[in-house]
């Protein structure tokens, strides 16, 4: 087992916490340098959906993870992200500064969405959300102009200073470089009083607002950075899906990125990145097991939701942290070996909880 | 076109009024209640059309059953998240609600199917209006059964004994009610309300797999009535059912299929406690 031994204020905000990490980390970062020349090209476009997957992840854990918001809308800001990042490109805007700027437009709209949901908690706020994804998917199918219409268009390839990133190579390099940015915007964010801020909120927001955080500003803050995530995702989404329509950014999608981020782990954003390798390597799995199983399973078409929906009801009974939580339990099992005891981790229950006038 | 409306209006109330019931039992709010809906038509489907049963017989044969598997479901599920925070039991039922669709597609198939009922391509003249009869069907049904759910409640011990455990969990336990099975039981009684629902929507519209997104409207329903108030549910239905046959009709395509989600959000910013509800201040 490892001791830091501290003796300075800043080494608990440091980016790496000792020598381990940053050994381990290096490694993963070649592993992933090395990891497109080394795999088939199917298998290298599977893990820029995975980077885009967990960049949306890292945006949606801020809000749901870390300030304990409720969205099950954010298949909407990736939708605006997407198609804004599309609509520039096919204008002329090259894809260095599209991108951002759909990022900053979903933003926006995402500090909009939060003002109203100042008032709201819990429930009311998953349903609001829920009702506000619905309202933007309309207005994909409706306004023709600019989104197409139920018909959709085609999204150019995207050219980075003049060259063109037409390969899955180059296009994975692209994304890998936009999630490590965002891992350590994500990063810097929480280490800050900003990041401490949301974290109070989740917690308790009447104890964040009597230590003098003011909900509105950082909860719409979280709404917005939140928002600004999901729709850089959604930008780089638009190029690997390469062609756009609206029925993609259902409410279907919402619930797949909520899944993903809780069969992750709430509360890390290593769970984020878990939960996206989790949500894109499952239907590949399923696909691959369908060779194998007896033909009357395999061809099923509800086969894959119904999987989906079973190992989330399973981890929201069995393990609440997610892939995260189950990893951090078998480190520490190890770490501990012949005293580990089960309790560490023990929920705490509360009954009689209520959030109703008694 | 008021009918129209109204019978739309009474199928979402319906739902509501099953969100309704287990939220002020349990505090759970039902994101699967849709998809109960949808089994609900799919097994009266099973007895009717396959097993060629009696339509009244059938609707009852299913109604138990689906009142049988909402007691399964909290007693195997839903019964160890209570006392959780409010995300993992949206969570929880919004994956319950993707197993029950997949098990559909999985025993049904993914086709869509017409229940055969009493009340088809019939007419009949309301005041001078010529309205067929199967919106009739379900507004008389929705009153009906409304009728019978309040005599349950103002009239049964066991009503009684759900609205005492609703009320106040701890004082219901002092007083000999099991609880633990009271909250079941208004599982059951949701998903017999949703099998009902389900029934009387399917000559509407046809049964198929994805028929449960209706109860993300119905979600409109309950808000505006406001959550927890079993009336309010009812009108808000109703209201959202006119207001939407009403846009569809008076404004450009598409406002049909948000109009229930504006008049939701405007709701949530405007009066979050909805026209009936009451909200509390939550405490320290």
């Amino acid at each position: 087992m490892r001791f830091i031994f501290k003796t300075d204020y800043n080494q608990d905000i440091r980016l790496f916490k000792h020598e381990g990490t940053i050994f381990w980390y290096g490694m993963l970062g070649l592993v992933l340098l090395v990891a497109p020349f080394a795999l088939p090209e199917f298998y290298v476009g599977e893990l820029a959906s995975v980077f885009i997957y967990a960049i949306a992840g890292v945006g949606l854990m801020l809000l749901v993870g870390f300030t304990g918001q409720v969205s099950l809308g954010h298949a909407a800001f990736l939708g605006i992200g997407a198609y804004c990042n599309a609509y520039l490109q096919n204008n002329g805007v090259p894809f260095v500064l599209a991108a951002p700027a759909a990022g900053m437009l979903s933003g926006i709209v995402g500090f909009l969405v939060g003002l109203p949901a100042l008032r709201m908690t819990g429930i009311y706020l998953a349903i609001a959300t829920l009702a506000f994804a619905q309202i933007i998917e309309q207005v994909f199918i409706r306004w023709e102009s600019v989104t197409g219409g139920f018909a959709g268009f085609p999204v150019p390839k995207p050219t980075l200073f003049g060259a063109a990133v037409d390969g899955d190579r180059e296009f994975y390099f692209v994304c890998l470089v936009v999630l490590v940015l965002v891992i350590v915007a994500a990063i810097n964010l929480l280490r800050s009083p900003t990041g401490r801020a949301w974290v109070a909120i989740r917690d308790s927001e009447i104890a964040a607002q009597s230590m003098g955080v003011n909900l509105a500003i950082y909860k719409t803050s979280a709404f917005g950075i939140s928002a600004f995530f999901t729709g850089i995702a959604g930008a780089l989404f638009a190029h690997k899906i390469s062609y756009l329509a609206p029925d993609i950014f259902t409410i279907l999608l919402s619930i797949q990125l909520l899944l993903m981020v809780v069969v992750g782990g709430l509360g890390s954003l290593h769970g984020a990145i878990y939960g996206a390798v989790f949500v894109v390597l499952l239907p590949l799995f399923i696909s691959i097991m369908r060779d194998y199983l007896p033909a009357n399973i395999a061809r099923q078409p509800g086969l894959e939701p119904g999987l989906f929906g079973l190992i989330l009801v399973l981890v929201i009974l069995f393990e609440p942290m997610g892939i995260y939580g189950r990893w951090l339990k078998i480190k520490l099992f190890f770490s501990l070996f012949p005293l580990y005891k089960r309790a560490t981790f023990k929920r705490q229950k509360t009954y009689m909880k209520s959030e109703r006038l008694r | 076109m008021l009918i129209n409306g109204l019978a739309l209006g009474c199928i979402y109330g319906l739902v509501a009024l099953g969100f309704v019931l287990v939220y002020k039992a349990t505090e759970i709010v039902n994101f699967a209640q849709g998809d109960l809906l949808m089994l609900g038509a799919f097994m009266a489907f099973t007895f009717i059309a396959t097993l060629g049963l009696d339509y009244w017989i059938g609707l009852v044969a299913a109604a138990l059953v689906l009142g049988l598997f909402g007691v399964v479901v909290d007693r195997v599920v839903l019964r160890y998240i209570i006392g959780q925070p409010q995300f993992a039991m949206i969570m929880l039922t919004i994956g319950l609600g993707f197993l029950f669709r997949s098990f559909a597609s999985m025993t049904w198939g993914p086709d869509d199917h017409s229940l055969p009922t009493p009340f088809t391509s019939k007419v009949v003249n309301v005041g001078g209006a010529i309205v067929s009869l199967e919106y009739v069907s379900i507004i008389v049904g929705t009153l009906l059964l409304c009728a019978v759910l309040y005599a349950f409640f103002r009239y049964t011990k066991l009503g009684i004994a759900m609205q005492a455990a609703s009320q106040n969990q701890l004082a219901a336990y002092y007083m000999g009610i099991p609880v633990k099975l009271i909250f079941s039981l208004i599982w059951g009684i949701s998903a017999m309300v949703a099998t009902v629902a389900g029934v009387l929507l399917a000559p509407v519209s046809l049964i198929q797999v994805n028929m449960g997104l209706i109860g993300l409207k119905a979600f409109a329903a309950a808000v505006l009535g406001g959550f927890g108030s079993i009336p309010g549910a009812l009108v808000g239905g109703a209201i959202i059912g006119v207001i939407e046959v009403f846009s569809g009709v008076y404004l450009e395509e598409g406002f049909k299929d948000v109009a229930a989600f504006v008049v939701l959000l405007t709701v949530l910013v405007v009066r979050p406690q909805g026209l009936f509800g009451q909200l509390g201040r939550k405490k320290v």
